[in-house]
């Protein structure tokens, strides 16, 4: 091991915070991240620590940086990071190439899910979990057990069979893309989700779907990141924590009553303090 | 032409070889005499150079350089090395025909209870045992394409395929061109398919090389006359040796109300070439041809199609799709003619390549001359690299670089080996196209 690494785990050890009287690290800790698109900066300086079993809601108005903090974190080429650091379970998540992330447990619910023509989605997902698995030294799943998770995953979801035969969401209807995008996320047991605007694009009953989807995947072990420009979402996905992005930093914390609070009164507010 | 540049120091080395080798080429008399026309018409132009239009991303004297002398007839040895290269290559439920360097091996060929309509017989059989008719369409080709003149000089060996009228044969037929060679040389095949009316059957080509084959040459040539309403499928794979060249042509006829559907792949040799004539000479006919380049290295591939609709009432579709890597080099030539009679004709091709490295080239050549005035034809041709939002979406579900990218190459191929009917061969692609999938990560 370097010894940058090793710094890099102390330090982590160090930061560990008391939570419910208990030691525990930290999962995600995004502090003091300043991410620049074409030399234009975007993120001036965010800090965020995410907790295991926590469910984040990061709210702000369009162009605050929300989806730059999610691409980010998973590691889309296209951003230059100035300054600070991202770490997950202490480990420093922006040397990791995009694969490495997944593997290590963490997953972006895509805003918008992208089509892959010839590639059938049951392919693509076979595809995807061995590698993972492979990436982190276990056993490949066999087809008939896999065939069967995805099958009571699929169901639960109301994903039909036929759909799973199809290209990825080629032809899929917005509430389809997103309940794939859950599909994976219950197939791969990440231990932190990022939700892109989940909600975008979805009437009232699909939201409700993608919602439950979400909510049956909570548990003590995995956190949630939901980004989200309304509050509606909120009701169906309840956080714990509520954080109001405004120009590229976090200017208010929480509770889920901040999202009532902007609900009522809106992201005006929070314009000028940032 | 310069006549001086064209009859070069090779030029005059494959002279010797074709007196050389003459003696060990089948046929006398009109088949000898076809054979030397063959020869001075190859002669006066030599191996094709980019000067020449049909040949302007295909320098075959840059590339080839010469054509090496005739493989000597495989021997014992030859024989066991392709006896166990062919092991690795069995399709399921096929009928196995191999020719190892060039000729025959009716040991290593499966020719015990053909069914009832079918008759092989080899080249060198029908050359010399004078059925006139056959020899005939053997030698129709004419020598205005000097590769093809050049086979007609050279040809040793291949098989002669009849299929009478009313058969419909379940079990494919596979030709295996097999390379043993230890040391380089250049063989000459050609065969020919002629299937009756209502008829039908499926006809496999691959061309492969033994374990430690050094440079060869495969020149190649197929004949095929389709009947009335009869189907052909054909399936072709070039997985020759990355020092290989294949100089392969093909000549198709279709009569009235027939089908022709065809897929062909190249991800092996140096050098290839392939150019096929597929002509209409009967109404209601329609033709399928699917084609995929898969190159890396320093890999040259060129697919030259000719399609002629000389008949009115005729369907044609080409999609072609060509991936480099590296330095490798696709060429994809598709010329339609739709000739003044030939109404109602509707034609179109589609051509997509994926380019992989900066130093990767495909070149598109559509053409289209239409002389008859109620037609549909069309052409679209499109270049570029991977999709980057596709990528990172397959990386952020963990697939690393290559993974993610063998997935997109698999699903851009895809079309065009799905057109493949039959499940087994389209198996047999499919394990062709992960075979340089996985050489390449």
């Amino acid at each position: 091991m370097s010894a940058t690494s090793f710094e890099t785990r102390l330090s982590a050890l160090l930061r560990t915070r008391s939570k419910n009287g208990k030691n525990e690290m930290s999962l995600l800790e995004v502090k003091d991240l300043k991410v620049r698109v074409e030399e234009r900066e975007i993120l001036h300086g965010l800090t965020l620590t995410v907790n295991p079993g926590e469910v984040h809601a990061i709210m702000g108005p369009n162009g605050s940086g929300k989806s730059t903090l999610s691409h980010v974190i998973a590691g889309k080429p296209g951003y230059e990071v100035t300054g600070g650091e991202i770490l997950f379970k202490g480990e420093n998540l922006l040397e990791m190439a995009p694969d490495e992330r997944a593997a290590k447990g963490v997953f972006l619910a895509f805003q918008y899910p992208v089509e892959i023509p010839g590639v059938a989605t049951m392919t693509f997902l076979r595809t995807a979990l061995n590698a993972q698995r492979k990436a982190r030294g276990e056993s490949e799943y066999s087809t008939p057990d896999f065939l069967k998770k995805v099958r009571e995953v699929a169901k639960s979801l109301n994903i039909p069979q036929d759909m799973l035969r199809r290209g990825v969401n080629v032809g899929f209807s917005g509430g389809e893309k997103k309940r794939n995008e859950i599909l994976q996320m219950a197939l791969f047991e990440p231990a932190v989700c990022i939700l892109d605007e989940m909600d975008s694009g979805l009437d009232i009953d699909a939201l409700r779907v993608a919602a439950d989807g979400v909510n049956a995947l909570r548990s003590p072990e995995r956190a949630m990141v939901v980004i989200t420009h309304y509050q509606r979402l909120l009701n169906y996905i309840v956080p714990d924590f509520v954080h109001v992005m405004s120009k590229g930093r976090v200017v208010k914390s929480g509770g889920k009553e901040l999202a009532l609070e902007l609900e009522a009164s809106g992201y005006a507010q929070f314009e000028d303090a940032a | 032409m310069n006549l001086a540049l064209a009859k070069n120091e090779t030029g005059r080395a494959l002279n010797d070889s074709f007196a050389v080798a003459r003696d060990r080429l089948p046929g006398t008399g009109r088949v000898a005499e076809a054979r030397s026309a063959a020869f001075e018409a190859y002669e006066s132009v030599g191996l094709p150079h980019r000067r020449l239009e049909d040949w302007k991303y295909t320098d075959l004297r840059a590339l080839m350089r010469e054509v090496m002398p005739l493989a000597p007839a495989p021997d014992a040895a030859a024989l066991k090395r392709a006896a166990t290269t062919l092991k690795l290559q069995a399709v399921k439920g096929a009928r196995r025909l191999v020719l190892v360097d060039g000729v025959f091996a009716p040991k290593l060929s499966e020719l015990d209870g053909l069914e009832k309509g079918l008759t092989i017989r080899t080249l060198r059989e029908v050359l010399e045992g004078g059925d006139a008719g056959l020899q005939a369409q053997l030698l129709a080709p004419d020598n205005d394409n000097p590769m093809v003149a050049l086979n007609s000089a050279m040809m040793t060996d291949g098989v002669v395929i009849e299929i009478a009228n009313g058969v419909v044969l379940k079990q494919p037929l596979h030709v295996i061109h097999i390379a043993s060679g230890s040391t380089p040389a250049a063989m000459f095949t050609r065969s020919l398919l002629r299937l009756g009316k209502d008829a039908g059957v499926t006809l496999v080509e691959s061309y492969i090389a033994a374990e430690g084959a050094t440079a060869y040459q495969a020149h190649d040539s197929l004949i095929v006359a389709i009947g009335d309403n009869s189907r052909l499928d054909h399936v072709r794979l070039t997985e020759d040796s990355r020092e290989a060249f294949n100089i392969s042509s093909a000549v198709i006829t279709l009569g009235a109300h027939a089908h022709f559907n065809t897929f062909g792949m190249t991800s092996g040799a140096a050098v290839s070439r392939y150019q096929a004539t597929i002509a209409f000479a009967g109404e209601g006919s329609r033709v399928e041809t699917n084609g995929v380049n898969l190159l890396n290295g320093r890999q040259h591939a060129d697919t030259t199609l000719f399609m002629d609709h000389a008949v009115p009432h005729c369907a044609s579709r080409e999609v072609f799709r060509a991936v480099a890597d590296d330095r490798g080099h696709s060429v994809f030539q598709g010329r339609i003619i739709v000739r003044p009679h030939a109404q109602k004709t509707d034609a179109k091709m589609m051509t997509r390549a994926l380019l992989l490295s900066d130093e990767a080239e495909a070149d598109n050549k559509p053409e289209l001359e239409i002389f008859a005035d109620d037609v549909t034809c069309g052409h679209g041709a499109t270049t570029g690299a991977l999709d980057e939002s596709l990528l990172f979406y397959l990386r952020a579900r963990g697939l690393s670089e290559k993974e993610a990218q063998a997935l997109l190459i698999q699903a851009f191929v895809g079309e065009a080996i799905e057109s493949i009917v039959n499940d087994d061969l389209r198996e047999l692609a499919i394990a062709a196209a992960q075979r340089w999938l996985e050489a390449r990560a």
